[in-house]
């Protein structure tokens, strides 16, 4: 059993192939674990689409699979993984997190309360926010 | 906390809200969540999702946000200094004109938040967008791959996979040591549930000038 970590997604994925740094989805598999879509045109998020790297499209695509931990990197973006338990982490990439904050737009998260209630940042819209970071460390 | 009650209290009715998030364990949180009795949202971010998102190192950190969902002060120490940097560690006590100059700072920051909450853009403390810009710190590289290997190492420790999980935190405080959040949360901690052993001391003292506790730098109020 693989499970992929992206952002705040946990998904279990039975059917995905593991091999060295190496992560094989399919179409359905990839859109339930990060939201994006495998697409003629390339790896697909909304207007966005990051086109698979033709020289090489064997280690990318083969068999109605994508390598999508190849992919993840050709982006810039980290995966890290521990072979043992099958857990792989697709993290954002330092260009993504810094283009995004650039704008100055509050990046938007939704997180539990202690009851596990989720509450979105953007919930808060039309406030003014003072978000603030603190631990029982 | 009680500071972000009382600022919470004075200022709620103004169209101002405090939004706490806890770099932490549910089960760890809610005492102190619970003792203070605070009535403004307080959220878990076990994975320190948050910190991610915003390029965070420490606790306290704030980032102002205005109605419109703009940033006008990016992340920065709240209100805290270096103070116990001082401390006698024999007898934990800091001295008096370290506690003085640290409330001192506390109060320049809240004061500076109230402004802001009843001023809005006309505030000295209201960064406009080339300002802003100018003080947002952007992750690199290897801060990018130190938050995926902590947020595996989160999960592995909930997995109950202790050596796997302590293994991935080790390298993310390796690779992104500006971090006292993942390195504290990854640390032994004491029986107040601190990690303020001699290993936190060793890392502070090997800081040397550099600051624990980087000033927020807020200017004086015209």
């Amino acid at each position: 059993m693989i499970t992929v970590l992206h952002e705040q997604r946990e998904t279990r994925l039975p059917d995905a192939i593991a091999h060295g740094d190496d992560l094989w989805l399919d179409h359905a598999a990839i859109e339930q674990a990060t939201g994006w879509s495998w697409k003629a045109e390339g790896l697909c998020h909304g207007e966005v689409c990051v086109p698979l790297p033709s020289a090489h499209a064997g280690k990318f695509a083969r068999g109605g699979r994508l390598n999508l931990a190849a992919m993840w990197r050709h982006s810039g973006q980290p995966v890290v993984h521990d072979a043992a338990s099958g857990v792989w982490v697709l993290g954002s990439g330092a260009a993504q997190r810094s283009a995004a904050l650039a704008t100055l737009q509050a990046p938007d998260f939704t997180l539990p309360d202690l009851d596990g209630h989720l509450r979105s940042l953007s919930s808060y819209r039309g406030h003014k926010i003072f978000l603030a970071t603190w631990a029982s460390w | 906390m009680p500071v972000w009650q009382s600022l919470f209290g004075e200022m709620k009715d103004h169209g101002f809200t405090v939004l706490a998030v806890a770099m932490d364990q549910p089960e760890t949180a809610r005492p102190w969540i619970e003792a203070a009795a605070v009535t403004y949202p307080c959220l878990i971010d076990r994975d320190h999702h948050l910190a991610d998102l915003y390029n965070m190192v420490n606790v306290p950190q704030a980032v102002w946000i205005d109605e419109e969902g703009r940033i006008v002060r990016p992340p920065e120490t709240a209100g805290s200094m270096d103070a116990f940097r001082a401390m006698d560690r024999k007898t934990f006590t800091i001295p008096d004109e370290a506690m003085a100059e640290r409330n001192r700072v506390k109060t320049r920051y809240f004061d500076a938040v109230r402004d802001w909450v009843l001023r809005g853009s006309g505030s000295v403390h209201a960064m406009n967008a080339t300002r802003a810009a100018k003080k947002l710190k952007l992750p690199d590289a290897t801060t990018a791959e130190a938050h995926a290997r902590f947020h595996l190492g989160r999960y592995l420790l909930r997995e109950g996979r202790e050596t796997e999980a302590q293994a991935q935190m080790a390298e993310a405080s390796r690779l992104h040591p500006d971090s006292w959040a993942m390195w504290r949360q990854a640390a032994a901690k004491d029986t107040r549930g601190l990690a303020s052993g001699p290993e936190f001391w060793k890392r502070v003292d090997a800081l040397g000038s550099r600051y624990y506790y980087p000033p927020a730098e807020i200017d004086d109020m015209t």
